[in-house]
């Protein structure tokens, strides 16, 4: 049994114009101490459909699906009590923005405490032992004193870290990364990465690491999953992807690297962007900015490609012959 | 923190001066003088006129008499009224206390209303309940105060026979004052009924004078909390499995208030020029009456002496909703 086991994952917003659907027909299973990357552009669905797993999504979101298990727990139908038992506890979320991801009106040490005490039972004096010992473990210096800090004494770096302390504070199975690194500066953002994936290996948690960033992909994934407009167009593993990318937009994210560029040349970029509620297309979503459209992308729906062309979601899949 | 102390008290000072001024020109610039309306409807000589208003040194320029006014208030002396003689200070402090235990009971009553009602509706967005909160409010806040006073009156006094309509307390007890608070000094006079005479004397003009800003409060307490309820931390604190009371009424909450607590702050200058029409509506014995007959008589040391105190008090408690900041949020605390 998977530890997460998503199937056909639709994630609908009630708008003042009628539904937006944001992801549609997700599948996604992820075994225990496995780092999979959810990658694509901004509006691709990735943080919806990660937000929908750990019950985050506003009160305006429609959320289906035809399996959506934790650990054999289903979540469509989890009582709202057996749900908070497992947020923040066996599956943690950290976010995209750690400087307003952090409560500016409490200590780190009272919103890292917050959880083992809510969680684990732990008493004040052991959580703030336990507190002392997290914040060492993700490398903020001089942890006891920092405990009293506010989060606007912190930089930036630092208060990712602190996100991540509060993360793993309960031992999760699972945690969700949600562009961990955006927010950041270069040189913080190896070290994050770094600090992720050690954390990853050393507790055997899974990760899901959501990015847009080939680049990070390349470094810790073990398995990728390319999302566009909402669909899942390829997923294949990290060697497979990078040098036989099956999908035209996956192709197009790889041929984006500034490291693929061709000396002189301009640096290659994807045409347009992804399509937003009024403008979705008609046929397959990718194909008004796909080099390769004809009619037929124009007015068929494509259906996924065997496990052999990673399953993309594409008529004409490259090294493909259909 | 010190220097955010000082900071806000420098800018009392010329906040201050402006109120003096203000308090002073207002009284002046209403049509009649003391002398005259002393005299009556017989009225008096133009010599006998002019001699009384030099008497008082009201014939000197403006800008005499202004300098003289704040030479004195600076040491502390606001003047004697003209129709009692005694000293303005000694007569507002008499009446305050009448008015300052209205004015607490009333703005109690708005927040322990006016914050749940604004949280639960923020929580609870878009619901009956929300919109019940949104026109209930803004009926109370639209109501004229002397005729919302008068409904219950009607209501609860006249039909119901629940309150008494006038004063602070039945006729029937005495005691003398300790506190100027009824509700405390009724406590202590040991006298059997006398606190529930007191209590039932209170609830209508609490409820009165505290329904705007009550209705302010929950609006901005709503509005606050809408808004902070979309940050990014409270979705952390979602993350983190914490029940929906907590993460409401701890994470959002505390972001939320420092916008009401500054709205309360400002209510109170709201509420003392509520308490005057309150005051009279319900005869209830504070500044407010006190200061309405003072510009009807046009005693001119009471209305600039009375004003400029109620401007003080005022002033003194946004300086404190200002200080509360710094406990409220630690940025604001450590100087950023």
């Amino acid at each position: 049994m998977s530890l997460l086991e998503i199937r056909n994952l639709t994630v609908r917003f009630a708008t003042a114009s009628g539904w937006f659907t944001a992801v549609e027909g997700v599948d996604l299973s992820v075994e225990k101490g496995e780092i999979v990357a959810i990658v694509g552009e901004s509006g691709s669905g990735k943080s919806v459909s990660m937000l929908a797993v750990m019950g985050l999504l506003p009160p305006t979101a429609q959320v289906t699906a035809d399996v959506l298990a934790f650990d054999g727990k289903d979540l469509l139908t989890i009582s709202p009590a057996g749900r908070r038992a497992l947020t923040g506890a066996d599956m943690a979320m950290i976010f995209q923005e750690p400087m307003s991801s952090l409560n500016p009106c409490f200590t780190v040490g009272f919103q890292i405490e917050e959880s083992l005490r809510l969680h684990l039972g732990l008493n004040k004096r052991q959580a703030r032992d336990r507190a002392v010992e997290l914040l060492t473990q993700v490398g903020i210096p001089s942890p006891a004193q920092r405990l009293s800090a506010y989060p606007h004494q912190l930089s930036g770096g630092m208060s990712q870290r602190v996100m991540i302390a509060m993360a793993i504070a309960c031992d999760p199975r699972l945690l969700i990364a949600d562009e961990p690194t955006t927010a950041l500066d270069v040189t913080i953002q190896a070290q994050i990465l770094d600090l992720l994936v050690d954390l990853q290996e050393r507790r055997g948690m899974a990760l899901i690491l959501i990015t847009h960033a080939m680049g990070v992909v390349a470094e810790t994934a073990q398995r990728v999953v390319v999302q566009y407009a909402g669909w899942q167009v390829e997923k294949q593993d990290v060697y497979g992807l990078f040098d036989h990318p099956h999908h035209p937009y996956t192709a197009a994210l790889l041929a984006a690297l500034p490291e693929r560029a061709v000396e002189g040349a301009r640096l290659a970029s994807i045409p347009g962007v992804v399509p937003g509620q009024f403008d979705k297309p008609s046929g397959c979503l990718f194909h008004p900015r796909c080099p390769r459209a004809d009619q037929r992308c124009v007015e068929v729906r494509p259906v996924p490609a065997g496990p052999e062309l990673g399953q993309a979601v594409c008529h004409y899949p490259l090294g493909g012959t259909r | 923190m010190l220097r955010f102390f000082l900071s806000r008290i420098a800018v009392l000072i010329p906040t201050f001066l402006g109120v003096t001024l203000v308090a002073f020109l207002f009284i002046r610039l209403l049509p009649g003088d003391p002398v005259e309306m002393m005299a009556g409807e017989r009225g008096t000589s133009p010599e006998r006129h002019a001699e009384l208003m030099a008497r008082f040194g009201f014939d000197r320029p403006w800008w005499e008499q202004y300098a003289s006014f704040l030479g004195n208030v600076l040491q502390g002396d606001l003047g004697n009224s003209i129709v009692t003689k005694a000293p303005v200070l000694s007569e507002f402090l008499t009446l305050f206390p009448a008015t300052l235990e209205l004015s607490i009971c009333a703005i109690l009553f708005a927040i322990l209303f006016g914050l749940p009602a604004g949280v639960l509706a923020a929580s609870r967005r878009g619901t009956i309940f929300d919109h019940g909160v949104m026109a209930a409010t803004l009926t109370g806040y639209s109501m004229p105060i002397f005729w919302w006073g008068l409904l219950l009156i009607i209501l609860f006094s006249g039909i119901l026979g629940w309150t008494p309509v006038s004063g602070r307390i039945d006729l029937l007890y005495f005691f003398e004052p300790v506190t100027g608070f009824m509700l405390i000094d009724s406590l202590l006079s040991d006298q059997d009924g006398a606190f529930m005479s007191a209590f039932s004397h209170l609830v209508l003009p609490t409820i009165v004078l505290g329904t705007i800003p009550l209705a302010v409060i929950a609006r901005q307490t709503r509005s606050a909390m809408l808004e902070v309820l979309s940050e990014d931390y409270v979705r952390t604190a979602r993350a983190k499995g914490l029940p929906t009371r907590r993460v409401v009424g701890l994470h959002a909450f505390r972001n939320a208030l420092i916008p009401v607590v500054t709205t309360i702050g400002l209510q109170t200058g709201v509420l003392l020029a509520g308490a005057i029409l309150t005051e009279t509506i319900f005869s209830w014995p504070g500044v407010g009456k006190w200061l309405i007959d003072s510009i009807f008589r046009r005693d001119y040391p009471s209305v600039q002496g009375g004003l400029l105190l109620i401007a003080s008090v005022v002033m003194i408690v946004n300086l404190l909703v200002d200080l509360t900041y710094g406990l409220i949020d630690p940025r604001i605390r450590h100087g950023r």
